[in-house]
């Protein structure tokens, strides 16, 4: 085992990347990601990797696309504002097979339905990895690369400024993973000629003599795909469940949150549970469903106005109370993160529902500096 | 100096020009129209490439076009990208592949319209990659719209009295705006309208392969080709209003060599 490191998220992502053997990453600056690339620019070239200032979210995204398309392990980044240009083109990695993993440090959770959803087009999804910390993000950074491999496909690792910008101790450990495939499918250039050129295209087509599905059969073909992952890589984290009668639900550095705010209320006698989705696609509903089977109240605590809280009622038969105690959160502290990340205003706010108490409204953060 | 053995009859019958096939086309059918000049242009970025025995050591990255359709005929590993991005997948391909002839296959809507940023600034860049750009003055996939490379007075569906400067714009010359950039090595503009051209056309490529294959940077070569459908002439009138309308326009020849004449083999 490597020695302890104290590091902030960015930097332990940006080394657990390479040590994943990352060769390739684009990136143009944006808040909290900068320095996701600021640290690849530094350190790839001398672990024989290529670090491209793109010009563009969009020409950044379509290079990690060319370099993953010829066999790297290749990655873009931004936060969830840069990640809508990156659209059309994460949706072109799921229907033409390319693995590529993006990067989203969020602002806030504002982007659940952006990576969940997706803006392209398409019958796709996007495995969405959330991490709840530094350690778990270093774990997810090995495993975004192993699962966009796995079933060539893009993968969204969806980490926020808490965890860009919080320093903790690590020792930068490497998991376990499955062997994977070899990347026969690689355009290395070299069946020119052979008969048996390869071809990497969104609607299927193959070549002369040897036509593939087409885009009926392929596009078939890809949505059986993401059913099959939806049901493979489901992930979830739970506590205290077997006997709450309610059940708070959150997800990223909230998840963590919300498990401390849990762990307190249970000392005091009060029967809550937790539990945190860690891939949002595939949201982990057959989980939750059990998780909550004998649940009265599912509380969703969220940095948006509702996004998640969808999801979590499309994966329980309707039996709850089903309320939101998130909402939108943001200021102008360099964190953006808001004041309703904070331990208090959780503990405040799930006792509230409990009580059947309005929610206090946090008074709007403003312009505050920018003024 | 090669002698020809007269002693015993030819392994293979003498041929003529037009029975041959390049070795990377896997069939010479195709699904472009009468009269296009892009299938001639393709054929000879075909020829090149064996001729330059770069079969086993290439990848084409196709835009949105009807050349497209292309990835189904050329025997090439290949891949057809979003409208527009082929430099900037080239880009990613190259530096992971510094060893492999990587190109890409654009049309004038795809370069100067809606790919623009990506041929600028991976040309800025000096990527060594060569970059094709049919161009026929009209999104032809679509039936026959304007680009921003159509010539002022040209008639498309969008402009349908011409295109009219003040009201749609001037067109947009991206090889010589390219070669005026550092990072470029070899800009040129071909043309496939008769047999003279196409054998000029055919030098040209060679070179546009050379330059970035020995790291000069990137190459441009612009190929003129006939759109008759895009156009609204017969088929056989394509190559004429091709020299009298984009032709008066884009001059045909070198814009920019910052190699010497010798450099002419596979590094």
């Amino acid at each position: 085992m490597s020695k302890m490191r104290l590091l902030d998220g960015s930097e332990a992502i940006a080394e657990a990347a390479i040590m994943a053997g990352m060769k390739f990453y684009a990136g143009y600056p944006i808040a909290p990601a900068t320095e996701l690339l600021e640290y690849f620019a530094a350190k790839l070239p001398t672990a024989g990797g290529v670090c491209i200032n793109a010009d563009t979210e969009i020409e950044a995204v379509n290079m990690a696309l060319g370099a993953a398309q010829v066999g790297a392990r290749a990655a873009t980044g931004s936060c969830g504002q840069g990640l809508a240009l990156k659209q059309e083109a994460i949706a072109e990695a799921a229907l033409n097979e390319t693995p590529l993993v993006v990067f989203n440090m969020a602002r806030n959770q504002q982007d659940y339905f952006q990576a969940t959803r997706g803006g392209g087009w398409g019958d796709y999804h996007t495995v969405t990895l959330a991490p709840k910390d530094l350690h778990e993000a270093v774990e997810h950074t090995h495993l975004a690369f192993h699962i966009a491999d796995k079933y060539r496909v893009p993968v969204i690792f969806m980490g926020d400024n808490l965890i860009a910008r919080t320093q903790m101790g690590t020792s930068l450990p490497v998991p376990e993973l499955d062997p994977l495939p070899p990347k026969d499918w690689a355009l290395d250039g070299k069946m020119g000629g052979t008969g048996k050129s390869r071809w990497i295209w969104t609607f299927g087509g193959g070549k002369a003599g040897n036509p593939g599905l087409g885009p009926d059969g392929y596009w078939r073909q890809i949505a059986e795909k993401f059913e099959h992952i939806a049901r493979q890589e489901m992930r979830h984290e739970q506590g205290f469940c077997e006997d709450a009668e309610t059940v708070v639900v959150a997800f990223g550095s909230g998840g963590k949150y919300v498990e401390y705010v849990v762990r307190e209320l249970r000392e005091e006698g009060y029967k809550v549970g937790y539990f945190r989705p860690i891939t949002l696609w595939p949201f982990p509903g057959p989980a939750l469903e059990a998780a909550t089977r004998n649940a009265r109240n599912i509380f969703v605590f969220e940095l948006n106005a509702g996004q998640m809280i969808q999801d979590v009622m499309l994966s329980v038969e309707g039996r709850h109370r089903i309320k939101s105690i998130g909402g939108v959160s943001f200021d102008d502290s360099g964190l953006n993160i808001g004041p309703m990340m904070d331990a208090r205003i959780i503990r405040e706010r799930i006792l509230a529902q409990l009580n059947g108490e309005p929610i206090r409204q946090l008074p709007i953060s403003g312009m505050g500096a920018y003024l | 100096m090669n002698v020809i053995d007269t002693s015993r009859p030819p392994e293979r019958a003498a041929a003529k020009v037009a029975d041959f096939k390049p070795s990377l086309l896997l069939s010479e059918n195709h699904h472009l129209c009468p009269g296009c000049g892009e299938p001639v242009a393709i054929r000879l970025i075909l020829e090149v490439i064996q001729e330059l025995n770069l079969t086993q050591n290439n990848v084409c990255i196709l835009g949105h076009g009807c050349y497209g359709s292309f990835i189904m005929q050329m025997d090439v590993d290949s891949t057809l990208c979003l409208h527009g991005r082929g430099p900037a997948v080239a880009t990613g391909m190259k530096r992971m592949r510094p060893d492999v002839a990587i190109w890409t296959l654009q049309g004038d809507g795809d370069m100067a319209s809606e790919g623009l940023a990506e041929i600028m600034h991976t040309a800025a860049r000096g990527e060594n990659i060569t970059c094709f750009m049919l161009n026929n003055g009209v999104f032809g996939d679509t039936g026959g719209q304007m680009t921003a490379a159509s010539v002022v007075g040209q008639r498309t569906k969008n402009t349908i009295e011409g295109r009219d400067a003040a009201y749609h714009g001037n067109p947009i010359k991206v090889a010589e705006i390219l070669a005026n950039m550092d990072g470029t090595a070899y800009v040129a503009r071909g043309s496939v309208h008769n047999a003279a051209s196409i054998n000029a056309t055919r030098k040209l490529i060679r070179k546009a392969f050379l330059r970035p294959m020995h790291g000069h940077g990137l190459a441009l070569m612009e190929i003129l080709t006939m759109c008759p459908t895009g156009w609204f002439v017969p088929p056989g009138q394509g190559a004429e209003y091709m020299m009298e309308s984009l032709g008066k326009v884009y001059g045909l020849g070198e814009l920019k060599d910052v190699a010497s004449e010798t450099e002419t083999v596979n590094p």
